[in-house]
């Protein structure tokens, strides 16, 4: 088989389409103008930015009133956790939250804990879901706040959202999620499902890096992030980045039309990887949640094999994956998602993730399912764990 | 992140397998970490004649493996025991800061093995490898596996 180059990183991040490309170049050398500015040359800009806010809300199901822009999956996240204890620290200092969140939720809940805040992390079983009834049973008085994340990032597996909107409503309590790795992929939709804060990324969907966006229901008053300026009706300041603000929208808006038909292409490609692989490999495991799955999300432990190994040698192949193991994250310890479904140590660090979007193709999967099976079995001869 | 010889000796690791009549074998490292090293070695006459490994880890603990096999392959039980994890680092064009770990661990299963060589023969190694076993050894580099819990 001819070597070729598959991206099958998409989780980490997507390549920026043509069409968005395309969206953002005016907004660089033509009408570069500030938003904030009084002339009409700065009106191109600030039409391009409010064009932008409606197709995330339409993407949403929101109000474009209720969508400000940040720069990236993280800051948003940090803002609905920090700003909503920080309203309510008087109400109440508790938080309900998950163990496999991203780090931007878990560190954000780290520094509340340190100020005091109690958080309960709800179990996320081998499944890797949440369930509603530990939800229930968690809630206390002084619950301020749940967050937990609409997708995983590592293991693709979705949360019931609707049903935990549906409590935390009935209960009086806000609700947020990272929807990160779900925006473009499953259908989301804030009323529908009685989300009160929601973040997102847009280079998880084809939009450049460093522009993401933030749902605030209207009527959730949390304090500002980031002090200075008027910009976004004076709730997050900082002179907006609008050809990636253009870029965001362009991405969003294309992918909600392409999500029918896209979804289901994809989940068709990620379940011929799933089967090829159990079919070609022994002794490997299916992270998470087969059914209630991103549509381009696989993650497999290999055992008896190490996730780094496994990776450079894909990279020699010309395949870019992901790994959970120890090596990759920087640390001694494997991923902290893949512990929190109980994988034993020796399983999580033999871990790999495929993730897919728009530009992977069937090729793409035919073409790991040819050359994974054979560096399984040249590192398996040499470690001393196989049989 | 890696230099070509750790790539050379991941891509193509020397001396992989078994030996079936090995008068040594030493394993380190624990699937908790994330690396294990097991060296098999057959020593005629204070000489390491043969020496196979087993490795089950990243692309530095394999390349460390193979490297270490390949520099005590043919010397003599004290030349082996003067291998130092610098040593194996420089011989591979050096390793980032985060995997030196690998090269001790290579140094600590070339110890196991003559640890394991010496108990065979019945002679107390501490004198010679200047510890009693594996176990002793591992706990002298327990800063560099924080978060491990060694058995």
């Amino acid at each position: 088989m001819e070597k070729r180059f598959v991206y099958a990183d998409n989780a980490a991040t997507t390549r920026v389409s043509d069409e968005v490309v395309a969206a953002m170049l005016p907004y660089f050398t033509e009408y570069y103008g500030n938003p904030s500015a009084v002339y009409g040359f700065a009106g191109k800009a600030k039409t391009a930015i409010e064009n932008a806010r409606a197709q995330v809300a339409t993407a949403l199901g929101a109000t474009p009133g209720e969508i400000y822009f940040v720069s990236c999956g993280t800051e948003a996240d940090n803002w609905a956790l920090k700003g909503t204890a920080r309203m309510l620290a008087e109400k109440g200092r508790h938080i309900i939250s998950t163990p496999f969140e991203h780090h931007a939720i878990l560190h954000s809940l780290n520094t509340l804990e340190k100020e005091g805040f109690e958080v309960t992390y709800l179990p996320v079983y081998d499944n890797g879901r949440v369930r509603v009834e530990d939800l229930k049973a968690a809630i206390r008085p002084d619950t301020i706040l749940v967050s937990v994340m609409f997708a995983n990032n590592e293991i693709g597996t979705i949360q019931p959202i609707a049903e935990i909107g549906a409590v935390c409503r009935e209960r009086g309590i806000l609700f947020h999620t990272d929807a990160v790795q779900a925006i473009g992929h499953v259908p989301v939709d804030v009323q529908a499902m009685n989300i009160d804060m929601l973040s997102l990324s847009g280079h998880k969907f084809h939009a450049p890096k460093g522009i993401g966006a933030m749902y605030l229901r209207k009527g959730v008053g949390i304090p500002n992030f980031m002090d200075g300026g008027g910009q976004e009706k004076k709730r997050r300041a900082g002179t907006e980045n609008v050809p990636y603000i253009v870029g965001l929208g362009k991405a969003i808006e294309i992918a909600t039309q392409k999500l029918p038909e896209e979804s289901k292409r994809v989940a068709a490609l990620r379940d011929r990887l799933m089967d090829g692989l159990l079919e070609r490999i022994p002794d490997i495991k299916i992270n998470g949640d087969r059914e209630n799955r991103l549509p381009g999300n696989v993650n497999v432990s290999i055992k008896y094999v190490e996730g780094e190994s496994l990776l450079m040698m894909l990279d020699m192949q010309g395949v870019c994956a992901a790994s959970g193991s120890a090596c990759t994250s920087g640390s001694l310890d494997p991923s902290h998602v893949l512990m929190a479904i109980g994988l034993d140590h020796a399983t999580a660090h033999g871990s790999l993730r495929f993730s897919f979007a728009d530009y992977s193709t069937q090729e793409d999967i035919d073409y790991i399912l040819e050359v994974l099976p054979p560096i399984v079995e040249k590192l398996r001869a040499m470690s001393p764990l196989a049989k | 992140m890696y230099s070509e010889k750790v790539m050379d000796h991941f891509t193509n690791p020397r001396n992989v397998g078994e030996i079936a009549d090995a008068n040594a074998v030493g394993e380190v490292g624990n699937p908790t970490c994330g690396d294990i090293m097991r060296i098999y070695m057959k020593i005629e006459d204070g000489v390491i004649t043969d020496v196979k490994f087993k490795t089950f880890g990243c692309g530095a603990a394999v390349a460390t493996s193979s490297m270490a096999t390949e520099m005590v392959k043919g010397k003599t039980i004290a030349e082996a025991l003067a291998l130092t994890n610098k040593a194996v680092a420089e011989a591979l064009d050096g390793l980032p800061p985060i995997k030196m770990h690998c090269s001790v661990l290579a140094e600590d299963a070339i110890k196991a093995a003559l640890i394991d060589y010496y108990k065979r023969q019945g002679i107390d190694p501490k004198p010679i490898v200047g510890f009693d076993s594996v176990a002793e050894m591992e706990c002298c580099h327990g800063d560099l596996h924080e978060g491990c819990q060694h058995a």
